[in-house]
């Protein structure tokens, strides 16, 4: 039905967007490259000249680099851990027969909508503050001394903010998956005997599997990159300093571009790891 | 066959799923009632929950003081620029890989896709110092269009996995009864497609209100937006509780009503499709 007239129409109307996205992806990309092969400090001297891996050498023997590989990792499998959890938890929860069932959707997705630095904030001061903060409140309640969360328990506190920012979106994603479950399989199981436990082992979690691995995967880009929780609050102080954070220091802070861009295309490789793996799950939905 | 639920079940369902709701809800509820707080009775001992004098001080303080309208009017047109310009070129491209669709229109979706895992630091001096060569630093356009491009591959992704649903027989059909190209998009497609683009509008105007990488790091004073107004929030100013539970509010207010309109797209939107 296609013809040669309206597949060079379709091409015309395809181009604009093909052609800036190839721009955005292209540009910043060999500029950060080449970057990354030069001693560049535009504060201190400029364009000091190639210096081959030297900058990609230096980023990863730096003291800071491997405490930022730990910290980045124990966020980001922090939260996927509490939050994938939780999100099978609330969704098998959230699919009970039950009143309001709207509205506790409703109060559950929310934390989602919250632009980050209003979250990271609002928990900062309001809860994690050690003399005014309801956790201070709620610890002095029982009798036990307030916890200077963001300094001593500096990675659980970033850990639980990031968390509760993405609960939401596992929970939302694991309910509608969890919605498309046939009930009457359920309740074959339940005829023939098995016991709930033994109903969601075998059958609720295994179709939720797929879903699980888009949680985790599109979760796992997005916390790579967390950035605003980590600025509003330590800075990057008291062991939480992720590999982001530190490229971001490298590049604005210390101005030093060349090491920064090397430790960013650094970044880019852990990104494209994971992606390749979410890249084929949807390749393989759009087939289907 | 529907499954007899007993009552009491349905009672301890109902207590579990709201007390766990109101659990995760709380952070947003509190914030919006310090907010009505005088700073004085925001950081009582023990804390008040709802038996104080209410008070919209605190709103008319951070209106007046921080110019709070400017940073609002820079989250609209950022937010709502980057969407319209986003889909207006996303609009073409997704229709016609929809409806005529190549060997090459899977790759270049999954291609797409792929711009949209490219970490932002990774690329965030090359995008600062061509925001300064071309005094783009610190203006509404220049993050407009940053903000596009990087929500565009979500874009086309929403739209062509509506665009894929309206069926072409329907097409087909109305070129049998004599309508003319025009007639064809004019009455038929456009009609079809508007839902889809209002929820791809929904959801692009809440990623883009929060973003907060871009929006802290290539703006200062003039163009900065509602995330960058409350991150000024984080040195001493943090200590008025009651103040920045207003500003809080105020900002996450607009996006938590569209939120909840669209949850159903949030789902797809955000999964590429592949949950629906």
């Amino acid at each position: 039905m296609a013809t040669q007239h309206s597949r060079s129409a379709a091409r015309v109307m395809m181009a604009p967007a093909v052609v800036l996205l190839l721009g955005w992806m292209l540009v910043p990309l060999i500029m950060t490259l080449y970057f990354s092969f030069k001693q560049y400090l535009p504060l201190r001297g400029g364009d000091l000249g190639w210096v081959g891996l030297d900058n990609y050498v230096r980023f990863v023997t730096s003291s800071a680099f491997w405490p930022s590989v730990v910290t980045t990792l124990a966020i980001v499998g922090g939260v996927l851990l509490i939050t994938v959890v939780f999100g099978v938890l609330l969704a098998v929860l959230l699919n009970q027969p039950m009143w309001g069932q709207g509205i506790v959707r409703i109060l559950v997705i929310a934390p989602f909508f919250v632009m980050p630095t209003v979250s990271a904030l609002v928990w900062k001061n309001m809860f994690m503050d050690p003399v005014n903060g309801l956790f201070a409140h709620l610890w002095k309640f029982f009798g036990a001394a307030p916890v200077e969360w963001l300094s001593q328990a500096s990675m659980t506190s970033i850990t639980m903010i990031v968390s509760w920012q993405w609960l939401p979106f596992a929970t939302l994603i694991l309910l509608t998956a969890i919605q498309s479950l046939d009930s009457e399989q359920l309740e074959a199981a339940e005829m023939d005997g098995a016991p709930p436990l033994s109903r969601f082992a075998y059958i609720t979690l295994p179709h939720l599997g797929r879903a699980i691995t888009v949680v985790i995967l599109i979760q796992t880009i997005f916390l790579l990159s967390i950035f605003a929780e980590i600025f509003v609050t330590t800075q990057g102080s008291f062991g939480t300093r992720t590999l982001t954070y530190l490229i971001y220091q490298r590049v604005l802070e210390s101005q030093n571009v060349g090491l920064g861009s090397a430790g960013g295309v650094y970044a880019i490789i852990l990104a494209n790891i994971v992606a390749i793996f979410l890249m084929r799950i949807v390749g393989k939905n759009l087939d289907a | 066959m529907a499954r007899a639920v007993t009552k009491n079940r349905k009672i301890i369902n109902t207590a579990a799923a709201w007390a766990v709701g109101l659990l995760i809800f709380f952070p947003i509820l509190w914030t919006v009632l310090t907010s009505f707080k005088t700073e004085a009775t925001a950081i009582a001992d023990p804390p008040v929950f709802l038996a104080f004098d209410w008070t919209l001080e605190n709103y008319s303080v951070v209106m007046e003081r921080s110019d709070y309208m400017r940073f609002l009017w820079n989250s609209v047109i950022i937010a709502g620029g980057s969407t319209i310009l986003g889909i207006i070129i996303a609009v073409p491209a997704a229709w016609s890989m929809a409806f005529v669709p190549s060997k090459r229109t899977k790759d270049i979706l999954l291609w797409m896709l792929s711009t949209k895992m490219l970490p932002a630091v990774g690329v965030l001096y090359p995008i600062y110092l061509m925001f300064i060569e071309l005094g783009l630093l610190d203006t509404q356009f220049g993050l407009v269009i940053v903000l596009m491009l990087i929500n565009l591959p979500i874009i086309v992704w929403m739209l062509y996995t509506y665009f894929k649903e309206i069926p072409g027989e329907i097409l087909e059909a109305a070129r049998m009864d004599g309508a003319s190209l025009r007639e064809e998009v004019l009455y038929i497609l456009t009609p079809m497609a508007i839902p889809g683009i209002a929820s791809t509008l929904l959801l692009n105007v809440i990623l883009a209100w929060n973003e907060a990488f871009w929006t802290l790091n290539l703006t200062a004073a003039q163009a900065a937006p509602l995330t960058a107004f409350i991150a000024s929030y984080s040195s001493p100013e943090g200590l008025f509780y009651a103040k920045l539970s207003a500003a809080s509010t105020m900002a996450i207010a607009p996006i938590l009503v569209l939120g909840w309109f669209s949850q159903k797209q949030l789902v797809s939107g955000l999964t590429f499709g592949a949950v629906k």
